[in-house]
C-alpha cells in the first residue's frame, strides 16, 4: 500500500524512481525521499526498538533530532550502526536493517524487559552494584553486558575516504532556513567572507514547509532569488550538506560535510571536516518541536506535529488517513490545516488551553476540524501502530476517557531554540516563560581571545518565534557580525513578512495534569534511552537535585540524540518534583558534536601508512631490499632482524647475535639522537642536564651520561662527545631526540637564558653504522685512511678522518660488550658507506642486525635501555648507577628530589640480573611474588621482571629486574608468577652476564 | 583551540602551532631547598577560576617559549610576552586590573 498523495512532495523527484532493501525486503522510492519518507510511504511504520525495554517504534521526527528509527546501513566494509533515517537521503541500492531486536523487528524476545519494567526502575544498572556481592558477576553484569549497546560495530575496515579540509572566514553562518540565508546576505553585502552551511541537501528551513509570505511571494520564490544573488557574491560560499558540529575556543569551528553519503558511488571522499577559523559565527539553527508526555506516546504512529507536516509537504506522505492532533500552542494547528487540506481526516485538535481564538484556529474551525479545548490525551491505544486515543479533561486525573478513532497522532509541546552552537563554548541562556524555553542571552556570549562575543544568533535560535521577526534578527545579526569582523555594513533592505498573531502556549508537562502513576509510567520522555516521567519523579525521590546527576542516573538525554526531544521536558518534570522553577534546575552542558559524526571524519586522510609522519634512515631502503621485519622506534622504522628463507624471527635475530659475537656485525645506527651543544657555556649548561659531569670532559672523548627529570626520574640516557673547547656532541635514545631538544631549549630560554649556549638537533643529517665484532677494526683497517688501533682511537675515544674514501667520524664506544665502532658519515653518503662496509666486510663475516640482537647483547652486558628498565618512575640509583651521579657538583636537574625520602629509601626496588632455574625465558613484566596479600585479596609482590630475553651466547634465558633489597641479595632463588596462576623460579644473579670484565670491547 | 599572539615573531597562532607549558614564573629551587621550596616548586600550582599567567611555546613556529595572561573562566587573552622575566609587565598588569577589579594581582 502507498502512503503518497498524488500532486504533493516538493522535494520529490517522481521521475526517478530509487530502489532500496529494508531487513532484506526490496522497496521502492523517489529521488529526494530521506529513508524515513521512503519506509512511511512503504507502510514501514515500525523502524526498530528501544535501548532498555525492547518497545517497538516508528519515528517520530523528520531530522536531525530524530530519536528512535536508527538503523544498520550498509553491508561488509560500509557496514555503520546507528544511522538516523530521517537524516539518510534514499539512493538507488541503499540496504538497510533495523537494530536492537532479536530474533527480528515484529518479533523481539528482548521485549520481556518490557513486562518487567517495573523491576528495571531509573538507576537499575547501579543498583545492581549495591547487594549482594556475588550478584553482580554472576547475574547481573552477563545481563548487562549481553544487552548492553546500541547497534553493533563494524567488523570490517572502513573502504571510504574521509578528508579534512581548513577554511578561513570573517563569518560563519550555521544553519540555510531563511534566517540564515538573510543574515548571509548581510553581512555578504558588506564585504565580509562569509560561508554559509546548511546541515540538509535543501534550503530554506520550515518556511518554505509552512507557506510562509516574504516580500509579498511564496518563500520558495524569495528563497530561490535570494541565493542566486548570495551565489553571484564573489565573498559569500554557500554549501548544501555540512552540519555545524561545533563550536570551539576563539572562533574555531568544525563543520561535518557528508559529500557521497547519498551517493556512494561517486569517486569522492564519503565525508569532509571542515576545520572553520572563524572571526564571527552566526547560528541560524532553528528550533525542535517538543514532544508532549502522555500515556503510549512513543506508539508508532505518535509523532512530531512538525514532522508529521514534513511529510506531507516535502515528500507527499500521509503518515495517517485519520490524524488527531495534540498541542499546548498555535503552531500544531498548521499540521491540523496542511492534513486537511491536502483531504486527509482530522477528526480533532486536542488544546490543552481552555480557550482557543486565535487566527490558525479560526482558520481550522472553518475548514471543519473540530477543536477540543480544555482536553488532553490520556492514553493512546495500540502496539505496534496506533489504533485511537482516550480523550479526558486536562485538569484531570485521566479518568472517564472518550475514545477517539485515529491511525496517526500529532503532537506539539511548543519550540525549543536550537542553542547548542551557542552553548558550546560558554554562551548563557535565560528561560523565556512566553514560550517555556531556554533562548540565548545576547549579552552573554561565547568570548574570544580578546574578550570580545564572537557569537551572535539568527532567527528562531534567537527565540524570534513569527517569520517577519526572524528576517529583522537575521539581518541585524549578519550586519552585527560583518561589523564586528571589521566590516562597515551597508544600509540594506531588509525582507519583510507579516508575523501571525498567535494565542500564547500552555507549558503542559504532563497530560493530563493529575494523571495518575499508572499512566505517567507510560508517559515517555526519552524515547532513545527508554526514560519515563515515573522515572525522573522516581530519580528526584531518591535525592538526586542536580540536572547532571540526574540526566546520568536515568540515562535521560544520553546516547545519540544527546537530548534534542527529552530535555526541557525532563527539567521540566524533574523540577515539578523538585518543587522548584526550571531556571534553578538549568540545563545539562551542551557538548559537540551537535548530532554524531564520523570516526573517518575526526580521523580524515590519517589512516594507514600516513597515520602519523614515517622517518626512515638513508639505508632503509637496502633493509627493505633484504627482507627486514620492520619495528617502529618513536616515528622510526627500524629493522628488527632479516629473515631469511624460511627463518623465524628468532632463528634470525639468534643468528645475527653469534655473528656479531664471533665475526662482524653491521647496524644502522642512524636514529640515534644527535644534538650539537655549543658555545662558551656549553660545559656548564650540561652539567645542570646530566646527573654525572660533562665539563671536565677531554676534547676527543667520550662519557656515557644519565638525564633526569626534576622529580628525579630518568628520562634518558646516552653518549656525550666532546668536540672542542667549546662544543659537545650529545647522543639521545632514538625516539628522544626531539624531545631532549626540546628539554634543552626550555631551559636555556626560560631558565639560563643569559647563558652562552645554542643547540642544534642534527640527528638526520648524519647517517650512523655500528661496525661491531672481533673482526671490526679488520674491516675498518682494510677500507684504510686513518689509524683505529688501539693505541690511536682507544675506548671511549672518537676522532675524525677518512675510510674507504668517506669523511667520517669514528666513536669507539660499545652497547654489545664487542669491539665497536659507531661511525657516522654526511647522511648523503651513509647507503654508499654502508654499501663499502658490506663489500669490504665480506671476507670477514659482515652481517646486518637488527634491533632485537642490538636488546639481546646489550641485555647480555646488563645495560639499560630506556623504556625497559625505566618507566617514569626508576630513578638512576635504583639501577646501580651512583657511578655516574656527580658527588661533585653542586647541582643538576634532579638532584634535590632523589634525596626525598622516598627517594633516598633503602626499600625501592633496585636492579639485579635473574636467571630461570630451568633455564626458561621470564614473562616480560611478571612479578616477584612477596609472602601475603594486600587489602584487595591481590597477592603481595617484590619485584618485577623488566628486559627478558633468550640468549644465543649463553644458550639460556636471563632476564633483568628490579627486587626489594635486590643487590643484598645475590644467590637467593625467588618465585615470579605466570598469567595462569603458575610460578617461576629465577636465581638473583649480576645482571652482567657476559664478560664482566670488560675485556672483549677494550682490544 | 585558542589563539595567542606569539611576541617573537608576531603571529597570531592557534593552539595547533603551540605547547601549553603549565604555570609561569615558578622560582627553580634545587640543590639545597627546602622541603617545602622543592614542593612548591614541583607540585603546588594555582588553579584560578580567573586570571592566570601560563608558559606557552610556539612549537611548530619560531620555537620560542613566551607568557600569556589568560582568563581560565571567560578564555580572554590579555596579552603575551617574553618568558625572559621575572614579572609581567606593568602595562599588562595594570590592564588586567582594570578590566578585572576584583584580581588580587599575579604573585
Amino acid at each position: 500500500m502507498s502512503n503518497r498523495i498524488d500532486g504533493m512532495g516538493r522535494l520529490l523527484n517522481r521521475d526517478t524512481p530509487v530502489s532500496f532493501t529494508f531487513n532484506g525486503k526490496t522497496l521502492s522510492g523517489y529521488q529526494g525521499d530521506t529513508l524515513a519518507s521512503a519506509l512511511l510511504a512503504n507502510d514501514q511504520m515500525l523502524m526498530g526498538r528501544s535501548f532498555k525495554y525492547h518497545r517497538a517504534r516508528g519515528v517520530v521526527a523528520s531530522g536531525a533530532e530524530e530519536p528512535n528509527a536508527l538503523v544498520n546501513m550498509g553491508e561488509g566494509a560500509r557496514f555503520e550502526p546507528n544511522q538516523r533515517v530521517t537524516t539518510t537521503e534514499l539512493f538507488d541500492g541503499l540496504t538497510a536493517k533495523s537494530q536492537n531486536h532479536w530474533p527480528n523487528l515484529n518479533f523481539d524476545v528482548g521485549v520481556i524487559n518490557n513486562y518487567v519494567s517495573k523491576f528495571l526502575p531509573a538507576g537499575f544498572y547501579y543498583k545492581t552494584f549495591m547487594f549482594p556481592r556475588f550478584a553482580w558477576k554472576h547475574v547481573f553484569e552477563p545481563i548487562v553486558r549481553h544487552s548492553a549497546g546500541l547497534g553493533k560495530p563494524p567488523t570490517e575496515a572502513d573502504t571510504d575516504r574521509y578528508e579534512h579540509f581548513y577554511a578561513f572566514v570573517d563569518v560563519l553562518i550555521v544553519g540555510g532556513g531563511i534566517a540564515g540565508v538573510q543574515a548571509a546576505l548581510a553581512a555578504g553585502q558588506s564585504g565580509a567572507k562569509v560561508l554559509l552551511v546548511e546541515q540538509t541537501a535543501h534550503w530554506g528551513g520550515r518556511a518554505v514547509v509552512d507557506g510562509a509570505i516574504i516580500d509579498g511571494k511564496p518563500a520558495e520564490e524569495w528563497l530561490i532569488e535570494t541565493l542566486q544573488t548570495l551565489e553571484n557574491m564573489d565573498n559569500v560560499t554557500i554549501r548544501t550538506r555540512i552540519m555545524g558540529a561545533g563550536v570551539y575556543d576563539h572562533g574555531y569551528a568544525l563543520g561535518y560535510e557528508r559529500i557521497t553519503d547519498h551517493a556512494p558511488e561517486t569517486n569522492a571522499p564519503r565525508h569532509r571536516l571542515w576545520r572553520i577559523r572563524a572571526k564571527q559565527i552566526i547560528t541560524a539553527t532553528g528550533a525542535i518541536e517538543r514532544p508532549l508526555s502522555f500515556a503510549g506516546n512513543d506508539i508508532p504512529g505518535v509523532m512530531l506535529a512538525s514532522a508529521v507536516r514534513d511529510y506531507l509537504v516535502n515528500w507527499g506522505i500521509a503518515v495517517g488517513q485519520r490524524t488527531v492532533v495534540v498541542t499546548n500552542n498555535d503552531d500544531g494547528y498548521r499540521t491540523a490545516i496542511a492534513l486537511k487540506q491536502a483531504g486527509l481526516e482530522v477528526p480533532a485538535v486536542i488544546d490543552v488551553r481552555e480557550q482557543v481564538q486565535s487566527n490558525l484556529a479560526k482558520q481550522a474551525r472553518a475548514l471543519g476540524i473540530e477543536i477540543r479545548e480544555g482536553r488532553a490525551i490520556a492514553s493512546v491505544k495500540g502496539g505496534k501502530r496506533v489504533t485511537g486515543v482516550g480523550v479526558s479533561i486536562m485538569q484531570g486525573t485521566g479518568g472517564a476517557q472518550e475514545e477517539i478513532k485515529c491511525d496517526c497522532v500529532a503532537m506539539s509541546g511548543g519550540w525549543s531554540p536550537v542553542v547548542h552552537l551557542w552553548s558550546h563554548c560558554g554562551g548563557k541562556l535565560n528561560w523565556i516563560e512566553e514560550h517555556a524555553h531556554f533562548a540565548p542571552d545576547p549579552k552573554r556570549p561565547p568570548l574570544g581571545d580578546e574578550g570580545q562575543g564572537f557569537v551572535i544568533t539568527a532567527g528562531i535560535a534567537s527565540g524570534a518565534m513569527e517569520t517577519g521577526t526572524v528576517l529583522q534578527n537575521a539581518d541585524a545579526a549578519g550586519k552585527s557580525a560583518a561589523k564586528a569582523a571589521g566590516f562597515a555594513s551597508k544600509r540594506t533592505r531588509v525582507a519583510k513578512a507579516d508575523d501571525v498573531a498567535t494565542q500564547v502556549m500552555l507549558p503542559a508537562w504532563i497530560l493530563p495534569t493529575n494523571a495518575l502513576p499508572e499512566l505517567r509510567a507510560k508517559m515517555w520522555l526519552d524515547f532513545q534511552n527508554d526514560v519515563k516521567v515515573s522515572d525522573i519523579q522516581l530519580a528526584a525521590r531518591e535525592g538526586y537535585e542536580s540536572v547532571e546527576h540526574t540526566k546520568r542516573y536515568t540515562t535521560l538525554g544520553m546516547a545519540t540524540d544527546q537530548g534534542k526531544l527529552s530535555n526541557i521536558n525532563g527539567l521540566a518534570v524533574l523540577s515539578d518534583a523538585l518543587g522548584q522553577e526550571i531556571p534553578q534546575t538549568g540545563t545539562t552542558t551542551f557538548r559537540p558534536p551537535y548530532t554524531p559524526i564520523s570516526m573517518g571524519a575526526i580521523a580524515g586522510e590519517a589512516r594507514g601508512e600516513i597515520f602519523q609522519p614515517l622517518r626512515q634512515t638513508p639505508i632503509h631502503q637496502w633493509h627493505v631490499g633484504h627482507n627486514a621485519y620492520m619495528e617502529p622506534v618513536g616515528l622510526w622504522h627500524r629493522p628488527y632482524c632479516y629473515p631469511r628463507g624460511e627463518e623465524t624471527h628468532q632463528e634470525a635475530v639468534t643468528r645475527e647475535v653469534n655473528n656479531t659475537r664471533q665475526k662482524l656485525g653491521l647496524l644502522d645506527a642512524s636514529t640515534l639522537g644527535k644534538l650539537i651543544v655549543k658555545g662558551p657555556d656549553a660545559g656548564k649548561f650540561l652539567d645542570m642536564l646530566y646527573t654525572n659531569m660533562m665539563s671536565n670532559l677531554k676534547p676527543g672523548r667520550c662519557r656515557y651520561g644519565l638525564m633526569c627529570s626534576e622529580n628525579g626520574f630518568l628520562v634518558d640516557d646516552g653518549v656525550v662527545a666532546r668536540i672542542d673547547e667549546d662544543t659537545f656532541l650529545c647522543h639521545t635514545t632514538s625516539g628522544g631526540a626531539e624531545r631532549i631538544h626540546g628539554w634543552m631549549e626550555e631551559w636555556l630560554q626560560t631558565e639560563w637564558w643569559d647563558w652562552q649556549v645554542y643547540v642544534a638537533n642534527v640527528t638526520e643529517q648524519f647517517a650512523q653504522v655500528a661496525v661491531v665484532g672481533p673482526n671490526a677494526r679488520k674491516v675498518l683497517e682494510k677500507l684504510g685512511g686513518m689509524d683505529v688501533s688501539k693505541d690511536a682511537l682507544s675506548f671511549m675515544g672518537w676522532a675524525d678522518g677518512i675510510l674507504g674514501g668517506f669523511d667520517v667520524r669514528v666513536y669507539r664506544i660499545s652497547f654489545s660488550g664487542e669491539l665497536s665502532y659507531e661511525i657516522a658519515v654526511p647522511a648523503s653518503q651513509g647507503r654508499a658507506f654502508w654499501d663499502a662496509l658490506h663489500a669490504a666486510g665480506a671476507e670477514f663475516g659482515a652481517m646486518a642486525y637488527g634491533t632485537e640482537a642490538l636488546h639481546i647483547m646489550r641485555a647480555e652486558k646488563g645495560f639499560i635501555m630506556i623504556g625497559d628498565e625505566t618507566d617514569g618512575t626508576i630513578i638512576p640509583q635504583d639501577l646501580g648507577l651512583n657511578w655516574a651521579i656527580s658527588k661533585k657538583k653542586d647541582d643538576f636537574l634532579g638532584k634535590r628530589a632523589q634525596q626525598r625520602s622516598h627517594m633516598a629509601s633503602k626499600d625501592r626496588w633496585q636492579l639485579v640480573g635473574l636467571e630461570t632455574l630451568d633455564g626458561s625465558v621470564l614473562p616480560d613484566g611478571a612479578y616477584a611474588l612477596a609472602e601475603g596479600e594486600n587489602a584487595n585479596g591481590q597477592r603481595n609482590t617484590q619485584g618485577r621482571v623488566t628486559s627478558t630475553y633468550h640468549s644465543p651466547t649463553l644458550f639460556r634465558g636471563i632476564a633483568m629486574g628490579l627486587v626489594l633489597h635486590g643487590p643484598d641479595r645475590m644467590g637467593e632463588v625467588i618465585e615470579f608468577g605466570n598469567i595462569d596462576g603458575t610460578t617461576i623460579s629465577a636465581k638473583i644473579v649480576d645482571p652482567v652476564f657476559y664478560d664482566k670484565e670488560g675485556i672483549k670491547q677494550n682490544v | 583551540m585558542l589563539i595567542f599572539e606569539c611576541p617573537y615573531c608576531g603571529v597570531k597562532a592557534e593552539e595547533t602551532e603551540l605547547h601549553a607549558g603549565g604555570e609561569a614564573h615558578l622560582t627553580r629551587h634545587g640543590a639545597g631547598a627546602s622541603d617545602d621550596d622543592l614542593k612548591s616548586y614541583l607540585f603546588m600550582r594555582k588553579n584560578p577560576k580567573g586570571v592566570h599567567f601560563e608558559r606557552w611555546q610556539h612549537a611548530n613556529g619560531c620555537g620560542k617559549w613566551f607568557h600569556a595572561a589568560r582568563c581560565t573562566m571567560t578564555l580572554e587573552v590579555f596579552g603575551t610576552y617574553s618568558a625572559q622575566t621575572f614579572e609581567p609587565p606593568a602595562e599588562l598588569v595594570k590592564k588586567i586590573k582594570k578590566k578585572r577589579p576584583d584580581w588580587e594581582g599575579w604573585t
